[in-house]
């Protein structure tokens, strides 16, 4: 744990965004984390990706269940809206924020223990109802807290560091995301911005539920020889299936590709994905092929990374339930309750 | 790249900026931790081994070091590293004891003295203790050169002077002071073992324009009215006077003048404000003090009437580059501009002359007239004869005079052991680390967010009423620490193992001015393109790694690192760690002082 505050004195050439903000204007509370902690690399990445997105820090919510993970949004945005909920129940306290005002940014923060076992229920749900947000999974594969039992993210025939391998099948989220119909899957490694920024930048500007699982290396308990979910083991097993570029609105094309291995992808708001296909014959918006892709280099001991799909026309919960355009939380007593005539005329409608 | 050598010596100094840019090198960051654990003497200690007087460079030194400071990259001012030096010299208390003592019996070996500024008293303090049988001479009435006799007392008190003089002088050495040095072959004559040259630059360039000489008495040079006013010849100036020259020397003569009458004082500069030589705080004292100062005026005439001086005839200039990109001075066409005035002080730049130096005595001279003389060794073509101070390479300033009095003690001392003078003795280094437990260090790693304290001065009225009352009044105890909490520790250096190194970013990650990368490897020009952060100033060195295990490098942009250990703190293997780098120079005497 570091005890002095990060100084606040910064590179003179720091760029700035649209907003006149730096990125250290998007920074938190320097981490308690174990140093080396890959969650603190993710935290970085989500400080890039909205300085570089140009979002106001006030406009974003940021939330998070128990767990090493769940700490970490007290490291980044500190100008934003935060919920430190119940264990595993970060996805219904998003749910229900998101309902109440649906203009603010959401970002959910979890771990492989907040989200695929005391909150495996509630990860569904958001998934399958879509709602508009960033779903991170920072995803080491143990209990930190607890000083390092295997989660249900751990592979079967990973050693722990005290020795033990673990026999029980593992749940992989990504694959669970594509199954509960979610309409944006990813994976990245902590140790990889490159590949993690733009992936975190496209999760945001996606309209429903973006899920990105984020392998994640506990330095204290998890990154030893037959771990596989350490830095070595991701660094030689990761198989990105495609390199992503976010080009927002104003912003130019600049990347050179060799032609036929782009795929571009237009987001509801105009944005572009330019996907740069690493794996040729992979197609980021076949859902079953997806599935049938992760499954079959799992089996060969690989870890598939990327954008691994989305949908092609998404939809979130607030379109699906047909809601106002005004956040609920803006409308006034009047728009609220609008009294016992009104409620007549609705049950009449349904006599 | 290849991976940076550590163990070079140089490569950590540079780090240091404010040492590497001390002619005297001296350890700032180290004696900046002792001001600020409050051990004034250990501080000062510290500085008297390398720089010899702090308590007189504390107050007027040119403090190269500033400039260099890291801090001023990264925020508006530098460490006011300068009057931190005083600090630890008005708060020392008694050092006596701690100062070292000649040996009861000498080594035989005589060495003269010529001129008793700061370069001879540097070659004094070094040698004395070692034995030596030192002659000190001057022709002045006492010690100290041209610290006694042209920087004036409001900036720098008598007594400061006679405390570190006189420690030197207290070491024990025979002293001929008002006795001028006539003849060098003469002095060779009397068989010293060595002889050490440091007269200074004693000639002030004069103005040979017309009407210089009709009115001698109101028309004086800089440095010899300076000295005048010190040695207290000189009490009185007219109403209205004119400095010309835009050095430190013609700042002493303005705000001197302004003390001894002159009430309507004017600087007068040829070229642009700017471009003037003096010390930016020298011209804002002067200018704060009432003092205007005037550019792009070339004096063209003195002007006289009945015997005495009416004023100065000035043709207005502007400066403009011209077809060679060379900047040059043409006149504007405007009609002149006639300044009356009952004084002028010609401070336009200052010479050597060595009218006693036989051309024949086996001491070679080069087109300029200078002395032939060696930068390292100090020696000139004469093996015996050494020299330094402003009368080796020309007008320099204090600190560059006592680095030249220690490397020129060494080749002394060298010489007169009868080893090869140009040999060099290495520095001590030392690289310890700093780590105490898992996040503490021995150092305060945490940066402190003040802005620079400003030094506080005596009430103009009051200062400007006294010649000898001192304008600085100097940081109290309060101020210097805080002041002390500004330095970034540049010394305490992050050293990268990169077999420990697992590359998780955090140091990257936590870096407060993005000085930190991981990437493949390149030509210098390439890699510094790709780094997290701008890196131009090719001056400021790249640390980098050998391969990591990605085979990708580790490169650190030394420029702006903050030094507040925060990527050792993140580093889970202990790949970053905060290790002291203490450098100190050579000296030619091991037991200079007991620290």
């Amino acid at each position: 744990m570091t005890f002095v505050a990060k100084p606040k004195l910064s590179h003179p050439e720091l760029p700035r965004n649209r907003l006149g903000l730096t990125r250290r204007d998007y920074e938190g509370a320097v981490s308690t984390l174990c140093a080396g902690c890959g969650h603190d690399s993710i935290s970085a990445a989500i400080i890039r990706a909205f300085f570089e997105l140009d979002l106001p820090p006030h406009r974003i919510a940021k939330l998070s269940g128990i767990g090493c993970s769940s700490k970490t949004p007290t490291y980044f945005l500190g100008r934003a809206h935060g919920f430190n909920s119940v264990h595993g129940r970060m996805p219904a306290v998003a749910t229900g924020a998101n309902l109440a005002n649906r203009d603010l940014v959401y970002i959910g923060v979890s771990g492989d223990g907040d989200s695929a076992s005391i909150g495996l229920g509630q990860f569904a749900h958001a998934m399958r109802r879509d709602v508009n947000m960033v779903y991170i999974v920072e995803n080491n594969g143990v209990y930190g807290l607890t000083k390092g039992q295997f989660s249900a993210t751990a592979d079967v025939g990973a050693r722990s560091k005290r020795g033990v391998t673990n026999t029980e099948s593992s749940i992989d989220l990504a694959a669970l995301a594509l199954v509960l119909g979610a309409s944006f899957v990813a994976r990245s490694f902590s140790g990889d911005k490159a590949q993690l920024v733009p992936l975190i930048k496209a999760a945001v500007l996606h309209k429903g539920a973006a899920f990105i699982d984020c392998i994640s290396p506990c330095v204290a308990f998890n990154n030893h020889a037959g771990s596989t979910k350490s830095y070595d083991y991701v660094r030689e097993h990761n198989e990105a299936v495609d390199a992503l570029d976010v080009i927002v609105g104003r912003d130019e094309i600049s990347a050179d590709y060799a032609p036929g291995t782009i795929e571009t992808v237009v987001l509801h708001d105009g944005s572009i994905l330019r996907l740069n296909k690493l794996a040729p014959d992979y197609s980021v918006h076949d859902r079953v092929a997806a599935l049938a892709h992760i499954q079959d280099r799992e089996r060969a001991g690989e870890i598939v990374t990327g954008l691994l799909y989305v949908g092609p026309e998404s939809k979130d919960m607030h379109e699906n339930l047909n809601t106002v355009a005004t956040p609920l939380a803006s409308l006034g007593d009047a728009e609220l309750c609008p009294g016992s005539a009104a409620l007549e005329e609705l049950n009449a409608t349904l006599r | 790249m290849l991976p940076t050598d550590i163990r070079n010596p140089d490569y950590f100094h540079k780090v240091v900026d404010c040492q590497w840019a001390c002619p005297a090198h001296t350890p700032v960051p180290e004696y900046i931790r002792l001001i600020a654990s409050r051990r004034y003497g250990d501080a000062y200690m510290l500085n008297w081994q390398s720089n010899v007087f702090p308590g007189i460079l504390g107050r007027t030194c040119d403090r190269p070091c500033e400039p260099a400071c890291r801090r001023g990259r990264v925020e508006k001012e530098p460490v006011a590293i300068c009057r931190l030096k005083r600090v630890a010299a008005d708060y020392k208390g008694d050092i006596r004891h701690r100062l070292p003592r000649a040996p009861v019996r000498g080594n035989g070996k005589r060495v003269a003295l010529v001129g008793a500024g700061p370069a001879s008293l540097t070659v004094a303090r070094d040698l004395a203790p070692e034995g030596y049988d030192l002659v000190l001479f001057d022709s002045a009435p006492a010690a100290g050169g041209m610290i006694r006799s042209q920087i004036p007392k409001f900036r720098l008190p008598e007594e400061v002077i006679d405390e570190e003089v006189g420690y030197i002088l207290d070491l024990g050495m025979e002293t001929r002071f008002g006795t001028p040095i006539t003849s060098m072959n003469a002095l060779l004559a009397e068989n010293y073992d060595a002889i050490f040259v440091g007269c200074g630059a004693p000639r002030g360039r004069d103005l040979d324009l017309p009407g210089r000489h009709v009115a001698p008495g109101q028309i004086h040079l800089g440095i010899d009215w300076l000295a005048s006013v010190a040695f207290g010849h000189v009490r009185e100036i007219g109403r209205r006077v004119i400095v010309l020259g835009g050095g430190n020397t013609a700042m002493d003569c303005c705000r001197s003048a302004r003390r001894l009458g002159g009430q309507d004082v004017t600087v007068v500069v040829r070229s642009g404000f700017a471009e003037m030589k003096a010390s930016p705080w020298e011209k804002e004292e002067a200018m704060e003090e009432g003092i205007p100062i005037l550019n792009f005026l070339v004096p063209k005439e003195f002007r006289h009437g009945g015997g005495t001086l009416q004023g100065v005839l000035f043709e207005k200039v502007a400066a403009e580059r011209g077809a060679d990109g060379r900047r040059r001075l043409v006149p504007t066409g405007e009609p002149d501009l006639m300044m009356p005035c009952d004084d002028v002080l010609i401070a336009v730049g200052q010479e050597n002359a060595f009218p006693w130096i036989e051309r024949d005595s086996g001491i070679d001279f080069d087109r300029w007239d200078m002395p032939v003389v060696n930068e390292r060794t100090m020696q000139s073509t004469h093996p015996k004869v050494f020299f330094g101070g402003d009368a080796a390479f020309g007008a320099k300033n204090i600190i560059w005079a006592v680095a030249h009095g220690h490397e020129a003690a060494i080749s002394i001392d060298r010489l007169c052991r009868g080893e090869d003078v140009a040999e060099r003795p290495p520095p001590l280094v030392n690289l310890v680390s700093q780590k105490m437990g898992i996040h503490e260090w021995s150092y305060d790693n945490e940066i402190s967010n003040d802005l620079r304290y400003r030094v506080p001065h005596r009430e103009h009225e009051l200062a400007l009423a006294d010649i000898t009352a001192e304008v600085e009044l100097g940081f109290d105890e309060k101020l210097g620490l805080a002041e002390a909490e500004r330095c970034f520790n540049c010394d305490v250096q992050t050293v990268f193992t990169g077999r420990l190194c697992i590359e998780c970013d955090a140091c990257t990650d936590i870096c407060p001015t993005d000085c930190i990368t991981f990437t493949g490897n390149g030509e210098e020009t390439d890699l510094r393109r790709r780094l997290t952060a701008p890196a131009h100033d090719v001056t400021q060195a790249l640390y980098v790694s050998g391969n990591l295990k990605t085979g990708r490098v580790m490169v650190k942009d030394e420029n702006l690192c903050l030094h507040c250990g925060l990527c050792a703190e993140r580093c889970p293997t202990g790949a970053w760690d905060m290790q002291r780098f203490l450098l100190e120079m050579p000296l030619a005497s091991h037991a200079c002082c007991n620290l």
